[in-house]
């Protein structure tokens, strides 16, 4: 099937955030010219979807050329099961986020847009690449446009925050292009997937796990290299923050799918207790931190750093699962729920972002404890915040019940105690969640300020709503989801539990 | 070499054509200028070009392509000193149009300087071509004392004159040390050539005590001249005294020069002695990356701070050359085109911003900058990203080559270690882009450069973006220049 509509998901925001720095000062045509230029690529990626085949776990809509002989590097994309839908992800968040810019960036908001449209290119990049140099250029690239977002836009610690993301991030990522050059002088080639069946011995495999583990665990966050992310969430500007947590943090999870698991499974198998236990401290302890914090888009943060360690928990339970001798159904489930906790992560973090990014607006304060009862002035406003807060506490009938539940069952099967404190999560969710939601949208009218405010405007509902349909829709009806999945998941499985020694 | 007794035959010249037109052009120019008025100086400049472009010509068209030796082979022309040079043409012509109005400005435009350059220009030519000690040494005087009477242009600064005080000096000892294992070298081989050179050590013991002495020694000349640890003292000084436009030139034709110097001795003529030498490059690689990048952070002046990042990519070069593969040699390769291009970009940014009586060489003077010029800014983001070795640009690919090269020969801990100093230099390069980008300027004073400063400024830019995303040319160029 000849197609490029991989290269259009990437190019045309690319080209489409240059056009937007040239028009320059003028911030109308700006505005419009990204709108329409991320809601084409929006259009552009949905025959992804339509015309995906549920059937194989082959890579689909496959393009390649040569790109540098020299490094035997090609210019080689193509999607499966698991890349696919954060493709979706990337295009949908990013209409939200300019939409969502639309009139609260008022200092050079062209360069604020043309950032996002050229980031979204480069993240797409990131899920389509299938050569690793390839992946590994558009990894780093997106580096460049969020650091100029959180350090232009970002709030009075920016700075700081920019700088700590971007040094944090680059020292885990130069570690994986080590790794990846040695699997190179290996393989002979860049293409991941002859990454993927190239025998490796045992301590090369552990190395380079490891030098994986620590790209990936700083973009993922998990505990204890978690700590840029807190900074860059509260200092970004909202789009940068949605951004962050729907996307970037993907990359992580997504990375330990693609390379770490297929690429090391014998080192993935030997180490997976270490990986699990990160992801049950990330879930457990970093779900007490999130309970203390007085801050929104901090306690969103920690909230999401949790969430994110039931995404690795779900990747890494496979071979206890397989230990067990059960049998892999499982393991798969284990599989599937992280990347549904992926995707309705993205959507549910995104939305809670947008919702403080609303308060934020209006009152310049993300501190907790200046607002409460803004139900009474914000009706519509607190009806979606409610909704998103109980999805990110994992209520059922939404997004964030589907991976939590995939995850905690396939954790019972591993080990009922990974059950008893991954399902804590429940707990603590409910509790950092509802209790913010509690101080800040119920009870009286806290101050003048609250009293003052008013409810969302259409554009505002507009993001909302769509979030919310979809938060719903992913809860209620995750079946398509899960369809696309399948056989990759299934493929997937089959090659992280076969020994490369 | 002199079959017949007594006759003289001539050698044969054309392989050395470029080199001769430019001699030519030089002493024509320095006669000529002598009877131009200030106003009329612009002739010298544009001959300059022409020169340029005269040598440009003869070499691509009418030097013979090939491996050619001649004058009693001392004077080598192959696809290396061919690309080289017509690599190091371009460089200077960019030099010469980056500086004119900043020459002009600072009443610094004169004949002398056009003339030193075009020396300093000769002798790097001399260097990359050089197939004996003694020519390579020829060279390597002519561009030295060129450069030191260039960095003491500014005849009433002091700082300008402390920096030349101390590149000479130091140079001098530097040259010294070169010229000492030359003539260990030279007794102990019984020769001067490169290539017998080469044939003796390869059936000599390579323990021999003697042999390793003048390795050292000509070592010890080479880093210098490329500023590697721990013989770079010098370069913070001169980079930050010398006027933007002679730092501009070292920082980037310059290294050329040294980089052929280390490729004609070292990896080729001394080969077989990789043993030896290669740790001692293992050493100044290190700590090239680890002085270079963190002192660099303490820096608050741009063209300081830039010196030090010259170290490291200094010690990057050595990486590639330490390998002693010619896939190393061609990443180093790679990797000094790549950087003298970025080199040449980020002190023509400095230029750009300097106006008269005024040196923009503070990285605070790069404040706001986005919102004085947000093409400009877009610029000197690119050549600070690619400078750290941020994908999708130029310098990433460099440091991949060498990478690559080192992980290939065993090196990985080596390799290891380069990437983690890159995220400690990542540190300062992302601080002048803090500074552009995200702090307020202190005045909207408007950028009002000449339009060919612009141009060409604009277009290294751009190429450090093409050449990021379309490297194979760069590369496959290098490749056909080692491999042949």
């Amino acid at each position: 099937m000849e197609t490029n509509i991989l290269s259009i998901v990437i190019w045309l925001p690319v080209i489409g955030g240059f056009l937007v720095l040239a028009l320059g000062q003028r911030a109308n045509a700006g505005r419009w010219l990204s709108l329409g230029v991320s809601l084409l690529t929006l259009v552009a990626s949905i025959p992804l979807f339509t015309q995906f085949d549920r059937t194989t776990a082959a890579m689909q809509f496959v393009e390649r050329a040569p790109w540098i002989e020299r490094f035997r590097v090609d210019y080689y994309l193509g999607v499966d099961g698991v890349s696919m839908p954060l493709i979706l992800l990337t295009t949908f968040m990013t209409v939200l986020v300019v939409i969502a810019g639309w009139e609260v960036i008022k200092n050079r908001s062209n360069q604020y847009f043309a950032s996002f449209l050229i980031m979204e290119g480069v993240m797409n990049g990131v899920f389509a690449s299938l050569d690793a140099m390839l992946f590994y250029v558009f990894w780093e690239a997106m580096l460049i446009p969020m650091f100029i977002i959180i350090g232009v836009w970002g709030g009075p610690r920016r700075i700081y925050a920019t700088l700590k993301f971007f040094l944090y991030t680059f020292l885990g990522s130069v570690l994986m292009l080590v790794a990846l050059i040695y699997l190179y002088m290996e393989s002979g080639s860049y293409e991941i997937a002859d990454f993927q069946v190239l025998g490796i011995g045992m301590r090369e495999q552990v190395l380079i796990f490891l030098a994986f583990l620590i790209a990936f665990a700083v973009k993922v966050p998990m505990w204890p290299v978690h700590t840029w992310l807190p900074d860059a969430h509260v200092e970004a500007p909202t789009g940068g923050s949605v951004i962050l947590a729907a996307i970037m943090l993907k990359m992580g999870g997504y990375g330990f799918l693609r390379f770490s698991l297929p690429i090391t499974p014998d080192a993935s198998m030997t180490l997976d207790w270490l990986i699990i236990t990160l992801s049950l401290i990330a879930v457990v302890y970093i779900g007490f931190v999130a309970l203390v914090q007085t801050d929104m888009k901090k306690l969103i943060a920690y909230s999401s750093i949790a969430h994110m360690g039931f995404v690795t928990l779900g990747f890494f339970l496979v071979y206890t699962i397989n230990r067990n001798g059960d049998g892999l159904a499982g393991a798969a489930m284990g599989l599937e729920g992280g990347m549904v906790q992926m995707v309705s992560h993205g959507l549910i973090s995104g939305a809670m972002f947008l919702c403080v990014g609303v308060l934020y607006d209006r009152m310049h304060s993300r501190e907790i404890m200046d607002y409460g009862g803004v139900v009474n002035t914000m009706p519509k406003f607190a009806a979606l915040m409610v909704l998103f807060a109980m999805a990110n506490a994992g209520l059922p009938g939404t997004s964030g019940f589907v991976g939590e539940f995939l995850v905690i069952l396939a954790s019972f099967r591993a080990n009922p105690w990974f059950a008893f404190l991954a399902a804590t999560t429940l707990v603590l969710g409910a509790a950092y969640t509802l209790w913010m939601v509690k101080r800040v949208v119920f009870g009286a009218v806290a101050n003048d300020g609250v009293a003052a405010l008013e409810d969302i405007g259409t554009r505002e509902m507009l993001v909302l709503g769509v979030l919310a349909v979809a938060v719903l829709l992913l809860g209620v009806w995750p079946a398509p989801l899960l369809e696309v999945m399948g056989p990759t998941i299934d493929h997937l499985l089959d090659q992280i539990v076969r020994s490369k020694l | 070499m002199n079959p017949t007794g007594n006759v003289f035959i001539p050698p044969e010249f054309l392989p050395a054509a470029a080199e001769i037109a430019v001699l030519g052009m030089v002493c024509v120019i320095l006669i000529l200028d002598l009877f131009l008025s200030d106003r009329s100086r612009w002739i010298t400049y544009a001959l300059c070009l022409g020169t340029l472009a005269l040598a440009a010509v003869l070499t691509a068209v009418v030097v013979p392509e090939g491996r050619v030796l001649t004058f009693g082979d001392t004077f080598i022309s192959d696809p290396l000193a061919r690309t080289l040079k017509l690599f190091t043409y371009m460089v200077v012509a960019t030099v010469f149009l980056y500086s004119k109005d900043y020459l002009r400005e600072r009443n610094l435009f004169r004949g002398e300087y056009y003339v030193l350059a075009l020396f300093a220009t000769l002798g790097i030519m001399v260097m990359i071509s050089a197939h004996s000690m003694l020519t390579l040494y020829l060279g390597l005087e002519l561009l030295s004392l060129s450069l030191y009477a260039m960095v003491a242009f500014s005849r009433d600064d002091p700082i300008a004159a402390e920096a030349a005080m101390k590149y000479f000096v130091l140079g001098a000892i530097a040259s010294g040390c070169f010229l000492f294992g030359t003539s260990i070298l030279y007794g102990v081989t019984g020769s001067l050539d490169l290539a017998e050179i080469q044939r003796a050590t390869q059936t000599l013991d390579a323990l021999n005590i003697h042999l390793m002495f003048a390795v050292s020694f000509i070592l010890v000349g080479v880093a210098f001249k490329f500023g590697a640890v721990p013989f770079h003292m010098w370069m913070p000084d001169v980079y930050q005294g010398a006027p933007t436009s002679v730092t501009l030139f070292i920082g980037s034709a310059a290294k050329v020069a040294s980089f052929a110097m280390l490729i004609r001795i070292v990896a080729d003529s001394l080969g077989a002695l990789h043993d030896s030498w290669g740790g001692m490059l293992v050493v100044m690689c290190l700590l090239s990356m680890a002085i270079g990048n963190v002192v660099a952070i303490a820096q608050t002046n741009l063209k300081r701070m830039l010196a030090y990042s010259t170290i490291s990519h200094v010690g990057f070069i050595l990486l590639g050359v330490l390998t002693g593969t010619s896939a190393g040699v061609e990443a180093a390769l790679y990797y000094t085109l790549a950087y003298v291009i970025m080199a040449a970009a980020g002190f023509g940014m400095i230029l750009l911003l300097s106006r008269k009586g005024f040196e923009a060489d503070e990285i605070e003077d790069f404040r706001g900058l986005n919102a004085r010029s947000p093409w400009f800014a877009g610029i000197m983001l690119v050549v600070m990203f690619s400078m750290a070795g941020v994908p999708p640009f130029l310098g990433f690919w460099a440091k991949l080559a060498v990478l690559g090269a080192a992980v290939d020969v065993g090196l990985t801990w080596l390799a290891v270690s380069a990437v983690l100093f890159s995220v400690v230099g990542a540190f300062y390069y992302l601080r002048v882009v803090w500074r552009m980008y995200f702090d307020e300027p202190d005045a909207l004073v408007t950028l009002n450069p000449a339009f060919d400063l612009r141009l060409v400024l604009s277009l290294n830019g751009l190429l450090i973006v093409l050449l990021g995303i379309f490297p194979q040319g760069l590369i496959s160029l290098c490749n056909q220049v080692i491999t042949g």
